[in-house]
């Protein structure tokens, strides 16, 4: 049975190899935020965090998810800190004990994204709910986040504001997508269809096809994003003073001006907004 | 197809600039589907082959259970993981969400049922023809199981590659239970992901390509060495 020996063995090295090698550890003081992908996959993350880990020694390990899903995932315990964009959830949030106290952070705001033939003559103006109204009477092409996140909660807003009944003229030209913002961004850009979308998404996003902004500047597109410390009381095991730690620099005066410094292409994405 | 082009050159800058960013993904991604295809192996296998040559109840529905949970979806997987893990879960407690760890574990339970479909198919076609044989020479159950588990050795190695190459190339599971964050638990497929997201599809289709060669250069690997131990041990 030398065979099943020498097979042994080779196994036995096999597992040594793979096992022993330690996962890459990075520090193992840590935070999980649970954000939206708008802050993440503008870049904005990449940007603040290394300097806040400079300053504490705290990483901050995120998890990008839509909005709803984010808190969802800090009810579960999941997360030590939500950072996300959706006023009425965070305080729904709040309210049913989950977090601790909700405080602004900065903000940015929605655009309308559409192709350049613009197809519902909606280019140039301000007014978000006339455009959304011209939109449908036009059954323009119409791409929805649909997936429960803070923009898509913004869209449903405006779609109401505009008196527009959704579940009674929703037809081919609305394509409901449940995907993340960039997800919807490449289906816009391949049928040509309008979207609403955050600044520093659209700002980052490279697969623009002949998209380009129709509708900006309504006061009725700001978007404000806030960030709560996830309860302790529900959750023990929440790491509620490093969490702390982190809350209090983004509203701090470093952390606040760490956030207007991030720009791309010159453009800054994000204003920040903290109550000081 | 300057998107193709684009790519090309973007994944060998990439290879050539030994990206510090990069390497730390291609390693995590090896290192948790490597361990996970250990473990599914260690359970697979011995699975698969006692269903092969077993006679107990219940052993032709286990055949079709393990054929039918080969089309288990990752992100089903990652599902009942990530709930199991979650501090709300039976689990919690432990912590293991959002770790390369939680990412291993979803890996094997969606690779074991293949190694051992696999495995079991293999050692069964080995039994017809053996066993009158191992019987006559008075081998029991379990170490007529282990010999032709020994014997089929070079056809399960083809089991366990398949197990492999299903577990580099999962998104789904890894995405829900790793949680994709930089530098802990992002791994190839999930940055392929995040960068289609991101619209940059040139840099995805790089990644894409780069996963693609590792994945050939394992599975060359994995031939080099058979056709080695075929020579030398018959």
């Amino acid at each position: 049975m030398d065979l099943i020996r020498r097979s042994f063995i080779a196994t036995a090295a096999a597992a040594a190899i793979t096992l022993a090698a330690p996962f890459v550890h990075a520090a193992d003081r840590f935070i999980t935020v649970s954000s939206t992908t708008s802050t993440e996959q503008s870049g904005l993350f990449k940007h603040l965090l290394p300097i806040f880990q400079a300053k504490t020694g705290i990483e901050v390990r995120v998890v990008a998810l839509g909005t709803g899903q984010a808190l969802d995932m800090a009810r579960r315990g999941d997360a030590d800190v939500v950072f996300v964009h959706d006023k009425a959830a965070e305080e729904k949030f709040i309210a049913e004990g989950y977090g601790v106290k909700r405080q602004e952070v900065m903000y940015n705001d929605f655009i309308l994204v559409g192709p350049k033939s613009d197809p519902a003559k909606v280019a140039g103006g301000k007014d978000i709910t006339g455009a959304l109204k011209t939109i449908q009477a036009a059954q323009a092409p119409f791409v929805s986040r649909g997936d429960k996140s803070g923009t898509h909660a913004a869209e449903l807003r405006l779609w109401k504001a505009a008196g527009v009944d959704l579940d009674a003229v929703k037809g081919a030209w609305y394509r409901d997508t449940g995907s993340g913002m960039g997800p919807a961004l490449n289906t816009a850009a391949s049928m040509n269809a309008y979207i609403l979308a955050d600044r520093g998404t659209w700002l980052s996003f490279k697969n623009r096809g002949d998209l380009t902004i129709s509708v900006e500047g309504d006061k009725r597109l700001f978007n404000q994003y806030g960030v709560i410390l996830v309860n302790p009381d529900k959750h023990p095991h929440v790491k509620k003073a490093d969490g702390q730690a982190f809350i209090d620099w983004v509203v701090s005066a470093e952390g606040q001006k760490a956030i207007a410094d991030y720009k791309i292409d010159g453009q800054q994405l994000f204003f920040p907004n903290a109550a000081k | 197809m300057s998107t193709m082009s684009e790519s090309f050159a973007t994944a060998g800058r990439l290879i050539v600039a030994a990206d510090p960013n990069l390497l730390h993904i291609v390693a995590l991604s090896l290192q948790v589907s490597l361990t996970a295809v250990f473990l599914a192996a260690c359970l697979g296998l011995p699975i698969g082959a006692a269903v092969a040559v077993g006679r107990f109840p219940g052993c032709k529905s286990l055949t079709v259970i393990l054929n039918g949970l080969m089309g288990l979806p990752p992100v089903v997987i990652g599902l009942l993981v990530y709930l199991l893990l979650s501090r709300a879960g039976p689990l919690g407690s432990l912590g293991l969400l959002f770790t390369p760890t939680a990412m291993v574990i979803a890996q094997v339970v969606l690779i074991t049922p293949i190694i051992a479909a696999l495995s079991r198919q293999i050692v069964a076609d080995a039994w017809r023809d053996y066993e009158e044989q191992l019987r006559s020479l008075g081998a029991s159950t379990p170490r007529a199981a282990l010999t032709l588990l020994v014997d089929t050795r070079f056809s399960l190695s083809t089991a366990v590659l398949a197990g492999l190459g299903r577990a580099v190339a999962e998104v789904g599971a890894v995405m829900i239970v790793g949680g994709n964050i930089d530098g802990v638990t992002r791994v190839m497929t999930t940055s392929i992901a995040l960068e289609t997201s991101k619209g940059d599809l040139p840099l995805a289709l790089a990644l894409g390509f780069i996963l693609i060669s590792i994945v050939l250069i394992l599975n060359a690997l994995a031939h080099a060495v058979r056709e080695w131990a075929v020579r030398r041990h018959g």
